[in-house]
């Protein structure tokens, strides 16, 4: 699967009360919880997000809780993929298992400018191209079971297929 | 002791880090903010039952009592969800705790266990020597329907405290300070092992506070191997057999850590992260307009006697609200009966009833702008019990205490 789309750059440590703060955790639809994606730090972020736009951050993002609310929130928002140095692993469980797509990737994107900045996302080979300059960054790939998960499109469609079995 | 569990899980001789196991689990958890979402996914496997009643637990605690009507109507799905599957353990206002209070208290937890909670501080029942940790609503949702749960065999990290601890230093003070020299990803994905003499001498509500806290250094989990403090916490709590695993003598750990801990002065995180920790004299004189003890960190009642030690004849200061939640409704009880509660009422604390309210800025003590706190909790990020522009310090119970009678940071020895 090939994405494109216009970064957004974020830092590392970005919390799960950073992405979604806890006073909205009152609803589980995910285009509720966009409207408020971000806000306590980006307080325009809700608004100037387009759908196909691709979050780029530091290390240990989604860290802190574990509330799904934020995968869903920036899912919600339709926001096409994360690419982290590094996540927070209850995050990333979380993001597979939704079917969010996300990358790790050690390289330092943090010099990207919003709204200048375009990349091309290849999902299946973790390959990154960043569009106006051409330079390629590799991603982590996935272990083939999480691979499955992925291509079942998440966790419940995972599950249902092994209930399927039984 | 990590590896050991889940290879015993899995029915493998031996698994090593970085090996991804399915496994069957002993216990799975949710709460009033997370359980919504995973029983809205549990619903997609159109089952008419969940794979074991009795291994389902459910505490409505994050927003409860019910803050307003959206919140009300979540704790309902959690009800209704109980009632229809027949959930045996779920706990109702009134009988309920914060839920990593309540569960090793009911006896649900035991050395050995494979427990996933859809909250990230399932990572306190390591300190029973339980591999247990925090996951999202999907995997609560898929393991309510077929008992198992995948996971990456963490890599596990060594961590130990040669004592003794000097007085006012507690659980709380070992895991802010551990936490501000690894950092807040210094054990990603990481199990961590807390030993050594200090942790030996530590009371299981000093363990449960150190293992809750894992997650906060971006731990998988962390643990104390068990050992006579433990069994005679379980004693008369936990009637199933269990056999408790402990790690080798050969183990193998990523990296070991030790701290002389003689002459540690308790520790204050920083707003705006849990690892931007100093020692309570960098922090003296910063002003308060609201202190909290409780939540699933220090809500315990040896946390409570620790407070109420300090404020026992005193007053808060008058500018300062401090607000007292004991972790669950045994532990009032238990407050109550030892006359704690009546220390904090007659010091002018308010108390509540359990609940995680003000921890994550839900209720029961939200923040207004420029206000700042010091709270027994665990998070201190933007914006966490309030205001973007309000700030969170975190101690342990003892520098609390002392802080709300002063009306700032103070050691606990300034007030006595």
């Amino acid at each position: 699967m090939i994405l494109e789309g216009n970064v957004w750059v974020f830092g590392d440590n970005i919390d799960t009360d950073a992405i979604i703060a806890a006073r909205y955790l009152s609803t589980v639809e995910p285009r509720e919880l966009a409207r408020h994606l971000m806000e306590d730090i980006k307080p325009d972020f809700p608004k100037l997000v387009q759908p196909g736009d691709i979050l780029v951050a530091g290390n240990n993002f989604g860290c802190g809780s574990s509330r799904e609310h934020a995968p869903l929130a920036i899912k919600g928002a339709g926001i096409s993929c994360v690419i982290a140095r590094s996540f927070a692993r209850i995050f990333y469980r979380n993001a597979i298992n939704i079917g969010l797509p996300i990358l790790e990737c050690p390289a330092d994107l943090s010099a990207l400018l919003p709204g200048v900045d375009k990349l091309r996302v290849n999902l299946d080979h973790g390959l990154i191209v960043h569009l106006q300059s051409g330079q390629n960054y590799q991603a982590a790939p996935f272990p083939p079971f999480m691979q499955e998960i992925i291509s079942r499109g998440g966790l419940v469609e995972y599950v249902k297929s092994r209930l399927t079995l039984e | 002791m990590v590896e050991k569990i889940l290879a015993a899980k899995a029915g493998k001789d031996k698994v090593v880090p970085g090996d991804l196991v399915s496994v069957g689990i002993d216990l799975a958890l949710g709460n009033d903010i997370t359980a919504p979402v995973a029983i809205k996914e549990f619903e997609r496997f159109g089952l008419d039952r969940v794979f074991d009643p009795e291994k389902i637990v459910l505490v409505p605690d994050h927003f409860t009592p019910n803050k307003d009507i959206a919140a009300a109507e979540q704790a309902m799905v959690l009800r209704r969800f109980a009632e229809k599957y027949g959930i045996k353990h779920y706990y109702e206002v009134g009988r309920m705790g914060i839920e990593h209070a309540l569960l090793p208290e009911q006896g649900l937890v035991w050395p050995g266990a494979v427990i996933i909670g859809a909250d990230s501080h399932t990572c306190t029942y390591g300190a029973l020597g339980a591999f247990a940790t925090g996951v999202g609503s999907t995997d609560l949702a898929a393991a309510m329907a077929i008992g198992e749960a995948w996971f990456k065999v963490p890599a596990t990290m060594r961590f130990e405290y040669k004592g003794p601890l000097p007085q006012w230093v507690g659980g709380k003070d070992l895991i802010l300070f551990t936490i501000g020299q690894i950092g807040v990803d210094g054990a990603r994905y990481r199990a961590m092992e807390f030993a050594g003499t200090a942790v030996e001498k530590l009371s299981m509500d000093g363990r449960l506070t150190m293992a809750n806290m894992a997650i906060e250094a971006g731990g998988k989990c962390g643990y104390v191997q068990p050992d006579d403090i433990t069994f005679a916490y379980l004693k008369e709590k936990v009637s199933q057999p269990f056999e408790a695993v402990y790690s080798d003598d050969d183990a193998v750990y990523e990296q070991t850590f030790s701290f002389d801990v003689t002459n540690l002065e308790p520790q204050i995180a920083f707003p705006p992260s849990p690892d931007n920790v100093k020692p309570v004299t960098e922090a003296a004189g910063i002003e308060l307009q609201q202190v909290v003890i409780g939540s699933c960190t220090n809500g315990r009642i040896e946390d409570l006697r620790i407070a109420a030690a300090v404020l026992r004849g005193k007053k808060v200061h008058p500018r300062v609200r401090l607000l007292v939640i004991p972790a669950t409704q045994q532990i009032y009880r238990q407050a109550l009966e030892e006359g704690l509660l009546m220390t904090f009422i007659e010091a002018e604390a308010a108390v509540s009833t359990p609940t995680c309210g003000p921890c994550l800025g839900g209720h029961m003590g939200i923040l207004a702008r420029g206000e700042k706190a010091l709270a027994t909790t665990n998070r201190n990020f933007i914006g966490r019990m309030g205001h973007t522009e309000s700030e969170v310090y975190l101690s342990g119970p003892a520098v609390a205490a002392a802080s709300a009678i002063a009306g700032k940071i103070v050691h606990p020895e300034e007030v006595l």
